[in-house]
């Protein structure tokens, strides 16, 4: 009887790792893919979105198109994992039973867990983008402070990306003089790695972009239109932007499976579940202390379905994650930067150049063909 | 005397984590926990000496000790308020 794969996600890691699982492992296995909305969405493209710099219409497909005709796509929400049973429980199906399962539900955004967050913008969902987009466009001044209201949160390098590509987008309406950008940065510098950090903080200073550092964001008065830190300090806006809070997903919480955040608890190297042997992790999910991102989804998804091989396979298995995870930084004015990195080795950006801005571009427009059918590595 | 190690809420090893980095996970942990916590943070980034050290005292958190060890240093930290 094959042995019987259920992924529960649908994003970057859940789509690449049933791709890889199916090819490898044919008849050898079933590999069903639970996804609660069937589309998938690519969120790095957010933030063009909200800048007016992309249409909101290529950031979505159909999930199925993306996987491979061997795998089941079951367009349903997973409601329960019981690891002893070895089953998901769904919410208008009936449970299915599973050998292995690969847990790639990634993060949910939770804006009510900060106090005042009302009506704030954020670029963290489509729907943010979407709106934040409008309220530029009618924006003609003022003072935007832009931060980070809850750790982890997806995309370490996005606030620094989108102040640098909003001081350009003000200078090309024509409104730059008549507004000030802060970002309020929960760190003691603009960006967490400090190579990268060096190399924006002078196009920071050149542009006029304000920082303020170790300013965690804990609430929002919209009324006064000030933010306060958890660090004790209150600024105030005309526009405000934030990283809105981030927890792992409810299934997870629901099932006592994640830590305080409902994030999975999983060995950084073998990405299984550290209590429960026949569960794995990958992406934002896991609790690991690493960027969550699509480019760590990426790179974590073929070592998630070679374990699960070999584990089907009854042999010893040989890829282990490195920690391996590589972006761009779009530094605004056309440049980007790039961090590649791995547990052994800390990122060395170049110096922000046209060709990392392109790179950046072509990968985004590429995504659809190449990522989630395993042709990049 | 004797010296009693707090009991740990919840470790975290950041080693060869550079982004978000052991600063923004200790960060992250002391935003979900309860006064009294004790967190404990594994860091080889050469930057967590001075960087978590500052945030506690700007935050108002407690350093209770720094264990160095070979590549790597221990940050015991408990949450203050």
């Amino acid at each position: 009887m094959p042995a019987r794969v259920v992924v529960l996600g649908g994003g970057v890691g859940g789509t690449l790792a049933a791709n890889l699982l199916s090819k490898e492992l044919g008849k050898e296995a079933t590999v069903t893919v639970v996804d609660s909305t069937g589309m998938h969405l690519y969120q790095p493209g957010f933030l063009y979105v909200a800048l007016d710099q992309a249409n909101a219409l290529w950031l979505a497909r159909d999930e199925r198109t993306l996987l491979r005709k061997q795998v089941e796509l079951v367009v349903d929400q997973a409601t329960k994992i019981d690891p002893g049973a070895q089953t998901v429980s769904l919410a208008h199906a009936s449970t299915i039973s599973y050998d292995y399962l690969v847990v790639a539900t990634g993060s949910r955004i939770v804006r009510e867990a900060v106090p005042g967050y009302g009506d704030t913008h954020d670029f963290y969902s489509l729907d943010g983008a979407q709106r934040l987009r409008e309220e530029l466009r009618r924006f003609t001044g003022g003072r935007i402070l832009v931060g980070v209201a809850g750790i982890p949160y997806k995309c370490p390098p996005a606030p620094v990306e989108f102040v640098l590509m909003l001081d350009e987008y003000l200078r090309k309406r024509g409104i730059r003089d008549k507004s000030s950008v802060t970002l309020l940065s929960p760190l003691n510098r603009a960006f967490t790695i400090e190579s990268a950090s060096k190399l924006v903080q002078p196009i920071f200073d050149r542009q006029g972009v304000g920082l303020s550092t170790f300013f965690n964001v804990e609430t929002v008065d919209a009324e006064q239109r000030t933010v306060t830190s958890l660090e004790g300090e209150t600024a105030g806006y005309d526009l405000l932007v934030l990283v809105p809070p981030h927890r792992g997903a409810a299934v997870v919480e629901a099932s006592g499976l994640g830590d305080a955040g409902g994030w999975i608890p999983t060995d950084r190297n073998t990405l299984q579940h550290t209590q429960h042997e026949r569960i794995f992790a990958l992406g934002d999910t896991t609790d690991l202390p690493i960027s969550k991102s699509g480019s760590t989804a990426h790179f974590e998804a073929p070592v998630v379905a070679s374990r699960i091989a070999s584990f089907v396979r009854g042999t010893a298995p040989k890829n282990a994650y490195g920690g391996r995870v590589m972006c761009f930084l779009e530094t605004g004015g056309g440049r980007a930067t790039s961090l590649r990195f791995d547990y052994a080795h800390p990122p060395i950006p170049p110096k922000p150049s046209r060709l990392w801005h392109w790179a950046k571009w072509i990968f985004n427009r590429a995504y659809w063909v190449t990522v989630p059918q395993g042709r990049v590595g | 005397m004797t010296l009693t190690a707090p009991a740990i809420t919840k470790s975290i090893d950041a080693r060869g984590m550079a982004c978000p980095g052991p600063l923004l996970a200790l960060i992250g942990a002391i935003r979900q926990g309860q006064v009294g916590d004790v967190y404990e943070v594994i860091s080889s980034d050469a930057g967590s000496k001075t960087d978590i050290p500052a945030w506690i005292a700007k935050a108002k958190h407690e350093l209770v000790t720094v264990m160095e060890d070979d590549g790597f240093a221990r940050f015991i930290v408990r949450k203050a308020r």
